[in-house]
């Protein structure tokens, strides 16, 4: 169990590792506290996303012979499921919704919460393990976020070569962090 | 056709999806470690774009407006579905080396964004051709990218040794982080391109205003 946890959290990490979700890691990072709103927001739909995904494949499409609706039922699911937590956010637990509700609708297409459900079947996980492996990818995710978040406050700082001014600068300094994440490839034997 | 051909080259070159428009980014770098990933991948996305532009541009008069996104969703992750399965049954390695990405074209920008833009106003014929060229603009720069990282970090092109055994492969660019630097120098050449463009656009305003005055 933690084996699944540190190898999505660090060493498959699911932004630096495996290029997920580069959008947001790009878009939502310009502040800390931005990132960690993001970072937060899409661990809790991530682990709403398997704890309602992993059952229905495996107690209905399964059974009925279904598995190849896979893809389509699954976005489905994770589109809707987002509106309604939007709602019920919004209605009861506005403080929440203040924090993160702004976050909630570019959430539906973030394809790591879509990766990461995929993979709970395809490898053949257990519902835990599925929970497990959710959790750790987007604590992965959120991690990067505020890496990238703290990198470029120096950034803003420091003198930019010119062809690489805005977005290259982000990719060339991701790299490097990147090279530093390699190194946990031997935690886990 | 000359106004089908122009529709296609946009995609390949002016309105190319990554080099110009920077959308679906994500899978461009994913499967970029080598030339027979990036291969395949992108006739899979054109295969997705073909499929789903002509699908809903034939509809195109039938979707209502405000249920549009939800419908245009399922056409693509039907499509997507479709293209998996066949990777699978037929190309099982390559499936197995895409991973994840291949079922991840349901959420690939370029494809929602070329429906939502193009296929919902246009005539099946320029779906064809507009597809047709995104799906291959969209081919060769990645082709172009995973040529770079694999001959440099393999020594190979496509499976095929072409440096000479001396040469040492930097490893370096197959990684992950080297994808990332790549990325960086290519998004950077973007923004070259892009200046250049407008200059020459610019130039070509004024002298079009000389020769009117």
């Amino acid at each position: 169990m933690t084996k699944i946890f540190i190898i999505a959290l660090l060493i498959n990490n699911v932004v630096l590792m495996r290029f997920l979700a580069l959008c947001s890691y790009v878009g939502m990072t310009s502040d800390v506290g931005q990132s960690v709103g993001m970072g937060f927001a899409v661990t809790f739909v991530t682990v709403l996303a398997t704890a309602a995904t992993w059952p229905l494949y495996n107690f209905v499409l399964l059974p009925l012979g279904l598995g190849f609706l896979q893809i389509l039922v699954f976005i489905l699911v994770i589109a809707s499921l987002v509106q309604l937590v939007e709602f019920y956010l919004k209605k009861n637990v506005p403080g929440l919704y203040a924090a993160m509700g702004i976050y909630l609708p570019l959430i539906t297409t973030n394809c790591a919460i879509l990766a990461v459900t995929f993979e709970n079947i395809s490898n053949g996980y257990s519902f835990i393990e599925s929970i497990v492996y959710a959790v750790g990818v987007s604590l992965g995710y959120l991690l990067a976020m505020v890496l990238l978040a703290g990198v470029r406050i120096r950034i803003k700082n420091s003198p930019v070569p010119k062809f690489l001014k805005g977005t290259p600068i982000l990719f060339a300094a991701t790299s490097l962090i990147a090279i530093a994440f390699m190194g946990f490839s031997g935690l886990v034997k | 056709m000359k106004r089908l051909w122009k529709i296609f080259k946009a995609g390949i070159i002016y309105e190319n999806p990554l080099l110009m428009l920077m959308i679906g980014l994500c899978s461009a770098l994913a499967v970029t470690t080598n030339v027979s990933n990036g291969v395949g991948m992108g006739l899979a996305m054109t295969f997705v774009m073909l499929f789903s532009e002509v699908i809903i541009s034939l509809f195109r008069k039938v979707i209502p407006n405000s249920a549009r996104m939800p419908i245009f969703i399922i056409v693509i992750a039907a499509f997507t579905t479709i293209i998996d399965l066949v990777m699978k049954a037929y190309f099982p390695e390559l499936s197995k080396s895409m991973g994840v990405f291949i079922p991840l074209i349901v959420v690939n920008c370029i494809i929602m964004g070329r429906v939502e833009a193009f296929a919902s106003k246009e005539k099946v014929l320029d779906c064809v051709a507009d597809s047709l060229g995104m799906g291959l603009g969209y081919t060769w720069v990645l082709v172009g990218i995973a040529a770079f990282r694999e001959l440099l970090g393999n020594g190979t092109l496509a499976g095929l040794q072409v440096m000479p055994a001396s040469f040492e492969p930097i490893l370096f660019f197959i990684l992950p982080p080297g994808g990332f630097l790549v990325f960086a120098l290519f998004i950077s050449l973007n923004i070259w391109l892009k200046g250049r463009m407008q200059k020459a656009s610019a130039k070509a305003e004024a002298k079009a205003e000389e020769v009117a005055a």
